[in-house]
């Protein structure tokens, strides 16, 4: 286990009097690209400023490469972190703001200079050291903050919502950016978001969070396909949720229909969630489908349209390439494989 | 367009009310008293020579210790939650509604040789000590009087210091200590120079606080132009003549400082 | 906060309410001098039948809340009208609405003097009685308030929404229309600290009423002026007492209800973070 880098152990903490995680564990791999995602108020950034440093846990310990590190102030951690609204010092320019880590250690000036133009030239921002912070653009902001941080050479860096605050093409430029700096330099990162879609293209590992507590840990593509409840289905990307009940293994009802899935090990006619992701319909004609319905709306999406469907007394969402008119009947069949049988959540979880 | 004649009011109130009064004192500066162009009163300004300098040492003592005083108060309650801080605020401003003069016959009463210090002092057989009509007495009166004027542009500046800031720093490896030098110092420079001058123009100008806590031989500057107005020296001309010259004198220092250039001035003021 | 922080705070509360303290505690003292020698509450029944310190308080307080909502209706109209300035005129408008602030008070007091002397020898000469009295001292109250009403309603108008004012009159307001309906609601938090912070710099204000006031009617500070150079009369103590006393009450009250307010809103936070979450 000792490519095991940072370890939470039953890790409490509170916020406002209010506890917001509740015995967390967590161990993260080195070089390791892994997300903390959840809606606002699951404890995912808490998680994050209790690896830096910024807050203490009420229970629990914190182990940095095996040792214990409960009580060790930020500036003694090797571990750095890029802020939410980057948090750049608006009293110094470009090249004060990426040095600063290096002059607290007290590094000589030559050295100092070499390795920051080195970091100006990985985070592409080469002859922008006399700036003033203040005439930067948001992106630049970001790989000035970026920069301050890796500078510091830490085993493990942390990113706050990083990219929050920047316009949906420059978030998409970030994304890879950033993926690349981390294969480039190899370390460890963790990086905190809302937004499904940024966690599922950059990481590693995905930890799904809900009310200071981890639902679900996976690759993007497990968490995708296999959610493990109604929740962490409707958080990651769309989806089609719908009260089932299990007759027998490999055999579900829903919507009226009975339908061959893979899931096995239910109890006997237990109530589930079935989830079904739009883009899993195919649609048939009328005759064929096993679920009917009529188009009741029609949006195009730039690659597919989105089509709402009434039937069996739900409303349906179908991703497709192919156009349908408003109004006309249509069918839908499924395959085993496009159906996830899910216990359903208990109440208080709702 | 038409917006700008809000103003208007204001502006003609501004000029009756405090362009004229100002034109006033400099054109009594250089008359005498029959109305006639003379440079003797600025000349004889320069009698006072002595308590000019005493004015301004015992400001700048003043606003020192307002200063050391006064930041860490402001450093606090920037950083308190912002239910705290605005008590802490209201609790600064409040004092005020106890009247200026009686808050400084207050501490009459506490410095006096028969006041509240010396009869403690009393009690383990000491003193009585000379504490009233000392410089160090006025000095006290104007840290006292003054030090609002210190914290209130050094909290509004503070304020704005995120706390992410300080957690970046940290994160970068800087000790608490070098926190407040290297980020939260050089960030709170400009309600420094606000302070500074807030705090430096009252004292330097008071006639209240060296006339009821520095006895008759602390005169200041404001007790000699109050002299010549309302006192038994009556003499407008030569009064308008010191009041110009310490005007000056304020200006220079103001501009000095770098204290009129500054873009947002208005927000730190208050 | 750590508690080195709260000894420091406490000390330098405890600096900053000592004279009050003693104010207050001689407010109740039986003899007249400043030594305590006994509690009393003869000089809070005495103050309501002294007609120079119940006129004092009436003039501070008259003075106070005139010049306070003159200055906060022609500050507020001011301010809009700076907000649309630009360039050289703005900054020396601006440069002269400093002058009352940083200009050191005593000079801004003798300047009315002079201003009032030179009015009263021009308008006595073509027969205008004009005497100093509650003119002068409401004129140049007025004129040292204005500012800070200025000052704290100008960065309200910064932050507001540039094409609010717009808007209104794209949906049929007039200028009028636009400020007493829209604008107005906006930089009202300026406008009510603009008025408190002049109505309490006009109470504590010594100096500039000091040189413009009249023989007849005086404000507290010059009457306690004229006191210590002999001896400050309990009752002043006791009015002030009093006076101290009703602000801390409304003070009190307001922090209560704002801390109220904000349980409140962080509740209703809570449940709409629920909500949004449960969907």
């Amino acid at each position: 286990m000792s490519d095991i880098i940072i370890s939470l152990q039953n890790i409490s903490a509170e916020y406002d009097g209010e506890k917001v995680i509740d015995k967390l564990n967590l161990d993260i791999r080195d070089h390791e690209f892994v997300t903390f995602l959840g809606p606002s108020g699951c404890g995912k950034t808490t998680t994050l400023r209790i690896i830096g440093g910024f807050i203490e846990p009420t229970e629990g310990d914190v182990f940095f490469e095996g040792e214990k590190i409960n009580g060790l102030p930020p500036f003694k951690r090797n571990v750095n972190t890029v802020f939410q609204r980057y948090a750049l010092f608006p009293h110094l320019d470009v090249y004060g703001n990426i040095a600063f880590g290096l002059k607290q250690k007290k590094v000589p000036k030559d050295e100092i200079r070499t390795r920051v133009s080195r970091m100006l030239k990985l985070v592409n921002l080469e002859g922008y050291e006399t700036r003033k912070v203040d005439q930067l653009s948001g992106g630049q902001q970001q790989r000035v903050a970026i920069a301050r941080a890796l500078i510091n050479e830490p085993k493990v860096l942390l990113l706050d919502e990083p990219l929050g605050a920047l316009d949906l093409k420059l978030r998409k430029e970030m994304q890879l950016e950033l993926k690349r700096i981390q294969q480039t330099l190899g370390i460890t990162f963790v990086y905190v978001t809302h937004d499904q879609e940024e966690a599922l293209t950059m990481s590693d590992r995905v930890l799904v969070m809900r009310r200071g507590e981890i639902l679900q840990t996976g690759s993007p593509e497990d968490i995708y396909n296999e959610p493990i409840n109604a929740f962490v289905a409707d958080f990651i990307g769309e989806s089609n949720i719908v009260d089932g009940i299990m007759l027998e293994d490999y055999l579900v009802e829903f919507a009226g229909v009975q339908f061959e899935c893979v899931d096995a090990g239910f109890g006997s006619m237990e109530d589930v969630d079935v989830v079904i992701r739009p883009e899993d319909f195919k649609m048939v004609s009328v005759e064929e489908g096993q679920i009917k319905g009529k188009v009741e709306s029609i949006t195009f999406k730039g690659v597919h349209f989105e089509i709402i469907m009434d039937g069996h007394g739900y409303k349906w969402m179908i991703h497709s390439t192919q156009s349908r008119e408003v109004g006309a009947m249509i069918g839908l069949t499924l395959t085993p494989d496009d159906i996830h049988i899910m216990h359903k959540m208990k109440e208080d979880e709702v | 367009m038409t917006k700008k004649t809000a103003a208007y009011p204001y502006l003609a109130w501004a000029l009756l009310f405090i362009a004229i009064p100002l034109g006033l004192i400099i054109y009594f500066s250089f008359t005498d008293g029959a109305g006639s162009f003379t440079f003797e009163n600025i000349i004889r300004t320069g009698r006072y020579f002595n308590v000019f300098i005493k004015s301004i040492w015992l400001s700048v003592i003043s606003t020192a210790i307002c200063l050391l005083i006064g930041y860490p108060v402001a450093y606090l309650m920037s950083r308190a939650s912002s239910i705290t801080g605005r008590t802490l605020l209201l609790l600064i401003m409040l004092p005020m509604w106890m009247n200026f003069l009686l808050r400084t016959y207050g501490w009459m009463t506490i410095l006096e040789n028969n006041g509240i210090i010396n009869q403690f002092f009393g009690l383990f057989g000491l003193g009585p000590f000379e504490l009233i009509n000392t410089q160090g007495a006025v000095v006290v009166g104007m840290v006292y009087n003054y030090i609002p004027f210190m914290i209130l542009p050094l909290h509004s500046v503070m304020l704005k210091i995120g706390n992410d800031i300080l957690e970046a720093a940290r994160d970068l490896g800087a000790s608490p200590g070098r926190v407040l030098t290297e980020v939260v110092f050089p960030m709170s420079l400009p309600g420094i120079r606000t302070g500074i001058i807030m705090v430096f123009v009252p004292s330097v100008s008071t006639f209240i606080i060296s006339q009821m806590l520095g006895g008759g031989s602390n005169q200041l500057i404001g007790d000699i132009i109050e002299l010549q107005f309302l006192g038994n020296a009556y003499n407008p001309n030569l009064g308008s003549a010191i009041s110009f010259v310490l005007m000056l004198l304020v200006l220079l220092i103001m501009s000095v400082s770098g204290f009129l250039d500054d873009d947002d001035l208005e927000e730190k003021l208050l | 906060m750590k508690t080195w922080a709260k000894t420091y705070l406490g000390v330098f509360l405890t600096f900053l309410y000592a004279p009050i303290f003693v104010l207050i505690l001689f407010s109740f003292n039986n003899s007249k001098g400043r030594t305590f020698t006994g509690f009393t509450g003869k000089w809070y029944a005495q103050l309501f039948s002294d007609a120079a310190v119940l006129d004092a308080m009436f003039t501070t307080l008259v003075v106070a809340i005139v010049a306070a909502s003159v200055a906060t209706i022609m500050g507020t109209a001011a301010a809009i009208g700076i907000n649309n300035m630009e360039g050289r005129m703005r900054s020396s408008v601006m440069s002269m609405t400093y002058l009352p602030i940083i200009n050191p008070e005593i000079i801004v007091g003798v300047s009315f003097m002079l201003l009032f002397v030179v009015a009263k020898n021009i308008l006595n000469s073509v027969g205008i009685p004009f005497q100093f009295g509650w003119i002068t001292l409401i004129v140049a109250h007025i004129t040292f308030n204005v500012p800070y009403v200025i000052l704290s309603v100008l960065p309200k108008l910064r932050q507001m929404d540039a094409s609010l004012m717009d808007a209104a009159m794209d949906l049929g307001c007039n200028h009028w229309q636009a400020f007493s309906k829209v604008i107005i609601h906006e930089i009202k938090p300026g406008i009510v600290s603009g008025f408190l912070m002049a109505i309490t710099f006009s109470v504590d204000d010594f100096v500039v009423s000091y040189f413009t006031t009249g023989a007849k009617h005086q404000t507290l500070s010059v009457l306690i002026y004229a006191m210590t150079k002999k001896r400050v009369s309990p009752e002043i103590n006791a009015i002030s007492t009093l006076l101290f006393g009703v602000v801390l009450l409304v003070l009190v009250i307001i922090n209560i209800s704002e801390r109220r307010n904000l349980e409140k809103r962080k509740k209703a936070r809570r449940i709409a973070m629920q909500e949004v979450e449960g969907r």
